[in-house]
């Protein structure tokens, strides 16, 4: 799989990412800088790591979600490629148009860090085959902005498409029982309307070694790395 | 020409700031306050004296960047 990382000023998640594309694909990714206008010939993936890019002025993602990579983002997805936003890249996926609806400050306006378990919502997409539908994951979150707010209109729409990649649950999977954030449904990461991009706030790269308290991380690796096999062949 | 942009939470669209600001002006006595919205001031200075331009150019800032229409409402001043 070619897997091409965007770095914008302020990214801080970058390295994470690598280290888990490298481990789970055998292949480093490419570093590709904001400024630049083009994607590496060949890349299969795009990610837009987390962090705090330009320290989130204005609005988080917004400054971001605006550089001069992301026409080539978009080009990107508007091919059908894959584009995965984690955390800050998920904001940056809202304020380019991506994604819909936004993120907005956590309800109790607390910054979370901690683990947090996720429901798996659906499996037939290029980022979740990996997974069971409905498995419990354990992942890390870290964000003070991961309140998903949409118009009434696409919070229907996303639900009738399947379109809710993952809802915040307890270790059962009890949805609406663990939301870190207020996010409306329990929301914790969306695709678009062809699946083949995805928002979500929670760190799947930062679980992939048993070192570091769990491996339910390498699932969205692995089923992008084999979804870059069907693709290729 | 100068110009003021405003922008403002759409009605119904939780503000955890404004709240925790409204808690904070009862907590140092400041009576009589029902709520709090927080936005943001822009001021903006336009090199165009054309006061139709100057709105059209920064309803476009309003819409491409300043304001996220999803949750935010603007108000665009020429001053």
């Amino acid at each position: 799989m070619n897997a091409a990382i965007i770095l914008f000023p302020g990214s801080n998640r970058e390295g994470d990412v690598a280290r888990a594309i490298r481990q789970v694909s055998g292949r480093a990714p490419a570093i590709v800088w904001h400024a630049e206008h083009a994607l590496p010939a060949g890349t299969d993936l795009v990610v837009l790591p987390g962090g705090f890019a330009y320290g989130d002025y204005l609005r988080c993602g917004a400054i971001a979600g605006r550089a001069a990579i992301m026409d080539a983002v978009r080009a990107h997805a508007a091919r059908g490629g894959h584009v995965l936003g984690i955390c800050n890249g998920f904001q940056i996926l809202c304020e380019a148009g991506l994604l819909p609806g936004v993120l907005m400050r956590n309800s109790k306006m607390h910054f979370v860090c901690r683990m947090q378990h996720l429901r798996v919502e659906r499996t037939d997409t290029a980022f979740a085959s990996a997974y069971a539908r409905h498995q419990v994951i354990k992942v890390a979150i870290a964000h003070g902005e991961g309140n998903y707010t949409a118009d009434d209109e696409t919070y229907a729409r996303l639900e009738a498409e399947g379109r809710v990649a993952f809802r915040y649950c307890d270790a059962s999977g009890n949805v609406g029982a663990a939301n870190p954030n207020g996010s409306a449904s329990d929301i914790a990461g969306i695709y678009s309307d062809k699946l083949n991009v995805l928002g979500l706030m929670p760190h799947p790269e930062n679980l992939i070694d048993p070192l570091v308290g769990g491996t339910e991380g390498r699932g969205m690796f692995e089923s992008l790395v084999h979804a870059a096999t069907l693709v290729d062949a | 020409m100068k110009a003021r942009v405003t922008v403002t939470l759409k009605t119904g669209i939780l503000d955890p700031q404004g709240k925790a600001i409204e808690g904070a002006l009862r907590s140092l006595g400041i009576e009589g306050v029902a709520s709090v919205r927080q936005g943001k001031v822009f001021d903006v200075e336009v090199e165009t004296t054309d006061r139709t331009r100057a709105q059209t150019l920064l309803e476009q800032a309003c819409d491409r960047l300043l304001a996220n229409t999803v949750v935010e409402n603007y108000r665009v001043e020429l001053i």
